[in-house]
């Protein structure tokens, strides 16, 4: 494929991470940040967003694995991914977070698990969508274009 | 304390203490792309030790040898909070001028005015944006140069 029409894709797939929620200004941020002097910036820290949620979502699972649950533990762990997704710009991950920890606060199990669940899947998505949208980037530079900046 | 206040106007040295991973990172970016040298700490424990506060070193008045010109800090971290550390700093004789800017994703007011009473520099609201890293290094640069 030609670069124009590669360029073209990247365009129309980003923006539609954006108008469907995915994600956020804050990813504006992240892409702002990348540079000549920093050029895998948004790669790095969408990397280690990745290494920490999956750590986190093992760690709830557990968590709520036990006979006698630790809320406030379980409140930690939402915590910090709602610190996370928030900081990348992954929005529907973050948005999970808040009725998660409402549930936790209601000692609710059940809630939880409910939440966890759909955490998960959420995570799943903007995984596969962000690992879509670095490989278009991957696409663009090998045909010797530039990744479009957007706004 | 004038002895850093040369080299701050460059390159301001920012300590920067969270434990997030994901949060130390972006954090540590913002500052460099703002012209600050930074150094990351994952905790208050570490964030101390580094000072040369921690609780075997001893205060001498060769303190912040790693002439830190400014701290900046999550609020909820395990342990100890980016409140504990701002009232550490604060007590330390060597350290109390440094200024303090503590980072929280929550909005909660009292919070807020309990940080600043404590004599911290600024609040921050996270998501970090560039704007506030310039907005802050504008203010730093001017209580400095």
């Amino acid at each position: 494929m030609e670069v124009g029409q590669l360029q073209r894709s990247f365009i129309e797939y980003i923006s539609s991470l954006f108008n469907e929620g995915f994600l956020d200004a804050q990813f504006s941020q992240l892409q702002q940040l990348q540079d000549e002097s920093n050029p895998d910036f948004v790669v790095e820290v969408v990397s280690l967003f990745f290494e920490d949620s999956e750590r986190l979502l093992n760690d709830l699972t557990m968590a709520l694995d036990q006979p006698n649950v630790d809320f406030k533990q379980v409140d930690a762990h939402v915590h910090q991914l709602k610190g996370s997704s928030s900081s990348v710009g992954a929005q529907r991950v973050k948005n999970c977070c808040v009725p998660f920890r409402n549930v936790c606060e209601e000692q609710n199990t059940e809630g939880c698990l409910r939440c966890l669940q759909q955490i998960k899947q959420e995570y799943l998505l903007v995984k596969n969508k962000l690992q879509t949208l670095f490989e278009l980037e991957q696409q663009i530079v090998a045909a010797g274009g530039a990744i479009p900046m957007m706004q | 304390m004038d002895f850093y206040a040369s080299s701050s106007t460059e390159e301001p040295h920012v300590l920067a203490v969270d434990d997030n991973l994901v949060d130390r990172k972006l954090v540590e970016r913002l500052l460099k792309k703002s012209s600050c040298k930074v150094t990351t700490a994952e905790n208050g424990l570490r964030a101390l030790e580094y000072l040369g506060l921690g609780a075997d070193q001893e205060h001498s008045i060769n303190g912040n040898d790693s002439q830190v010109n400014m701290i900046i800090t999550d609020y909820c971290m395990p342990g100890m909070t980016g409140y504990e550390l701002l009232k550490k700093i604060k007590e330390s004789s060597i350290l109390k001028d440094v200024p303090v800017v503590i980072m929280s994703s929550e909005n909660i007011p009292t919070r807020i005015d309990q940080c600043l009473e404590e004599g911290a520099q600024m609040f921050m609201l996270k998501p970090l944006k560039h704007s506030d890293v310039k907005r802050l290094r504008c203010q730093l640069m001017q209580c400095q140069g």
